[in-house]
């Protein structure tokens, strides 16, 4: 993690009327890490992510890619420089099949026609190449389970050869094997060497792929931690804001009666 | 040593295969497990119309046996060119899962306009024509930008064009309320009296032959391109087969079409347009677009697909359809008339749309049924006319056939969504 990181944010700020969603928020991500954004219900996670997909330009602050300052000031900017978001409601066309979701708006062509034979070759090999296991390419998204609508979704976002995805609560609704799925994939994006931003409010998914974890609390960072040599209490301390609290109590009292 | 190459299979798993899924088999039985399969999970196709279609026929060659006649092909197959040029707009429109209440209107106003610069005006007859499918163009991208830019309902926008195209329509043709048309330009194209090659035996043939060749065609060098990049292709049987189905329709509307005086030119251009509607849907990224916007616009929106321009460009279609439409109709009684705004016509596109298969819920739908649904409507209007049933029962027949298909789309809608395909 020496090189410079692919996307980094610098006092970013956003206000919305008389809310101050954002305040000098810093983040950075690097290529081949996983940064899981944290924080409560109101802290301003998706506000960030959403000033980074240029759904909301930043009010004041400096967003870098690769090292240089970029503006992002609407979604074609963002999805441009390669950053990729997979928001929560998926945004994927039921009456439409796995192969036409994928490729919705970059349509392959040939001589003008749409070219579906290359699609659908194209997105065996990108379903194949993450693992992921649908019933076929060409049976429409509305017959899939939630799971694996989530996974079409991710692949999708990939298809831009994005260098940042952003990954908007993936687990949220998913059963214990469709989550266990998922956080493969997202480990499989790490490995082409893609930077991932990871929304998530589970502790454990977090910790199962996070690299690094960066606390937002009321529109502020409230600490960034490297997952590896974190305790859970640390983080959940972060999140809520209290370093006294029956959390951190708890695990004084049990390091003392350990000793 | 052998025992080796037995082995090595195993070391090779091929792609984990969810025991849960239901395979397709191969060949022609696969082929209709599938489709039945297909019907019981509510995506019905073409089958409700088809077998509407035979009890149609049936019931009124029980009841007239001058009905199962070539003079009544000959009837329906002329006559519901019109209208079905204003159920094709009318698709493009229900794919969005929108409504175009406006196109019975524009056609008739479409019409008066022809009328009023080729006799009138005395404007040259292919440079009417121009003009006139101009207005309707103009005429449904305005209902478009209304609709996509200012956010007005699209049922209140063309209910309001609904009323105000039909005042421009009599305001257009004045006291007389009438015009009669030249017999030259599009408008003898589109007449009872013209026929592919004139009417010759061997029109209808060639129509059938290029039909089923090029479905063959295509079909055979997609099966070849699928093949060679190693993607799962349609079988032979399978292609066959369609093939088949299709030259049984085709060779023998022919025939019976010859038995009275010929294809009518009218069909031709709506088969022709059918085909290339159909193509624009299924293999431009265009049609892609429509379908997209559809089945989910905030998707199509992320995917980054203006959806203000293919609103408005759909309803400009619609318009031009339904402008080309109006010639068609008017052709009919070689007149433009003050009832070519009839609301009757609207009512049976739409019907004629969903009756073919085109749900009114956006994002499903071919351009075909827009053929079916008329074929279907045209021969319950050709019963009731022989019949001597007047307009009265008419209207409530119509009327009931509308209500039937709009329940079977939601029907089949619903048992989508609970066998988990909508």
């Amino acid at each position: 993690m020496t090189s410079a990181p692919v996307l980094a944010l610098r006092g970013v700020s956003k206000r919305f009327g008389a809310v101050q969603a954002l305040t000098d928020v810093e983040l950075e991500v690097h290529a081949g890490e996983v940064v899981a954004l944290v924080g409560d219900n109101g802290a301003g996670k998706s506000t960030l992510v959403k000033t980074i997909a240029g759904v909301h330009p930043i009010d004041d602050g400096q967003i870098e890619w690769e090292g240089r300052p970029v503006h992002i000031n609407r979604p074609q900017d963002a999805q441009h420089l390669g950053v990729a978001t997979v928001y929560q409601d998926l945004a994927l066309c039921d009456n439409l099949d796995v192969v036409n979701n994928l490729f919705l708006g970059r349509e392959l062509k040939r001589r003008g026609t749409l070219d579906e034979v290359a699609m659908e070759q194209k997105a065996r090999e990108l379903l194949d190449t993450l693992s992921i296991r649908i019933p076929s390419v060409r049976i429409p998204i509305a017959s899939l389970s939630g799971g694996q609508r989530q996974v079409v979704a991710i692949a999708r976002s990939l298809i831009g050869e994005p260098k940042i995805v952003i990954l908007d609560e993936p687990t949220a609704a998913l059963g214990v094997e469709q989550t266990a799925q998922v956080l493969d994939l997202v480990e499989r994006l790490r490995e082409r060497g893609l930077g991932v931003i990871l929304i998530s409010h589970n502790m454990a998914d977090v910790r199962a792929v996070a690299d690094t974890v960066a606390v937002l609390r009321l529109g502020k960072n409230n600490g960034t931690f490297p997952v590896q040599q974190t305790t859970q209490e640390t983080i959940i301390a972060a999140i809520t804001g209290a370093t006294e609290n029956a959390v951190t109590r708890r695990a004084a009292r049990t390091a003392e009666a350990a000793k | 040593m052998s025992n080796d190459t037995k082995t090595t299979p195993n070391t090779m798993p091929g792609p984990a295969v969810d025991p849960r899924l239901l395979q397709r088999e191969s060949g022609l039985s696969g082929y209709l497990t599938e489709f039945v399969r297909k019907v019981r999970g509510g995506d019905l196709g073409s089958l409700p119309v088809i077998i509407g279609l035979i009890v149609i026929w049936l019931v009124f060659s029980l009841n007239d046996d001058k009905y199962f006649a070539a003079s009544t092909a000959e009837f329906i197959a002329y006559y519901m060119v019109g209208i079905g040029l204003l159920a094709v707009g009318l698709v493009f429109v229900l794919l969005l899962g929108e409504i175009d209440l406006s196109v019975g209107a524009v056609s008739g106003l479409a019409a008066a306009v022809y009328a009023v610069l080729s006799v009138n005006d005395h404007v040259d007859p292919w440079l009417a024509v121009l003009l006139t499918l101009l207005t309707g163009t103009a005429i449904g991208a305005l209902h478009g930008f209304v609709f996509a830019k200012i956010g007005v309902p699209a049922f209140i926008v063309t209910l309001a064009g609904f009323l105000a195209w039909q005042g421009v329509m009599l305001w257009l043709l004045g006291n007389s309320g009438t015009i009669n048309l030249d017999d030259k330009g599009l408008n003898h194209f589109l007449s009872g009296n013209s026929y592919f090659l004139g009417g010759d035996i061997s029109g209808a043939y060639i129509l059938a032959v290029l039909a089923v060749a090029s479905l063959l065609f295509g079909g055979f060098s997609e099966q070849r391109r699928r093949r060679s990049a190693g993607v799962p292709f349609k079988p032979t049987s399978e292609l066959v087969l369609r093939a088949a189905l299709l030259a049984i329709g085709a060779f023998g509307a022919a025939y019976v079409l010859n038995q009275a005086s010929g294809v009518p030119n009218a069909l031709v251009l709506f088969l022709a347009l059918l085909i290339i509607c159909d193509f624009v849907l299924r293999r431009t990224s265009y049609g892609r677009k429509i379908f997209a916007v559809g089945g989910n616009i905030e998707a199509s929106r992320r995917a980054g697909i203006s959806v203000p321009a293919i609103r408005i460009s759909v309803y400009a279609i619609s318009g031009t359809f339904a402008a080309l439409g109006g010639l068609a109709i008017a052709a009919t009684t070689n007149a433009a008339g003050q009832a070519g705004g009839d609301p009757n016509n609207l009512m049976m596109a739409i019907a004629a749309a969903v009756i073919g298969g085109t749900s009114l819920f956006g994002g499903r739908g071919r351009v075909w049924s827009a053929l079916l649904g008329m074929l279907v409507i045209e021969s319950i209007n050709a019963g009731l006319y022989m019949l001597g049933l007047t307009l009265d029962i008419q209207y409530m027949i119509t009327g009931g056939v509308l209500l039937a298909a709009v329940v079977v789309d939601s029907l089949s809608r619903r048992t989508q969504k609970s066998s988990g395909r909508a």
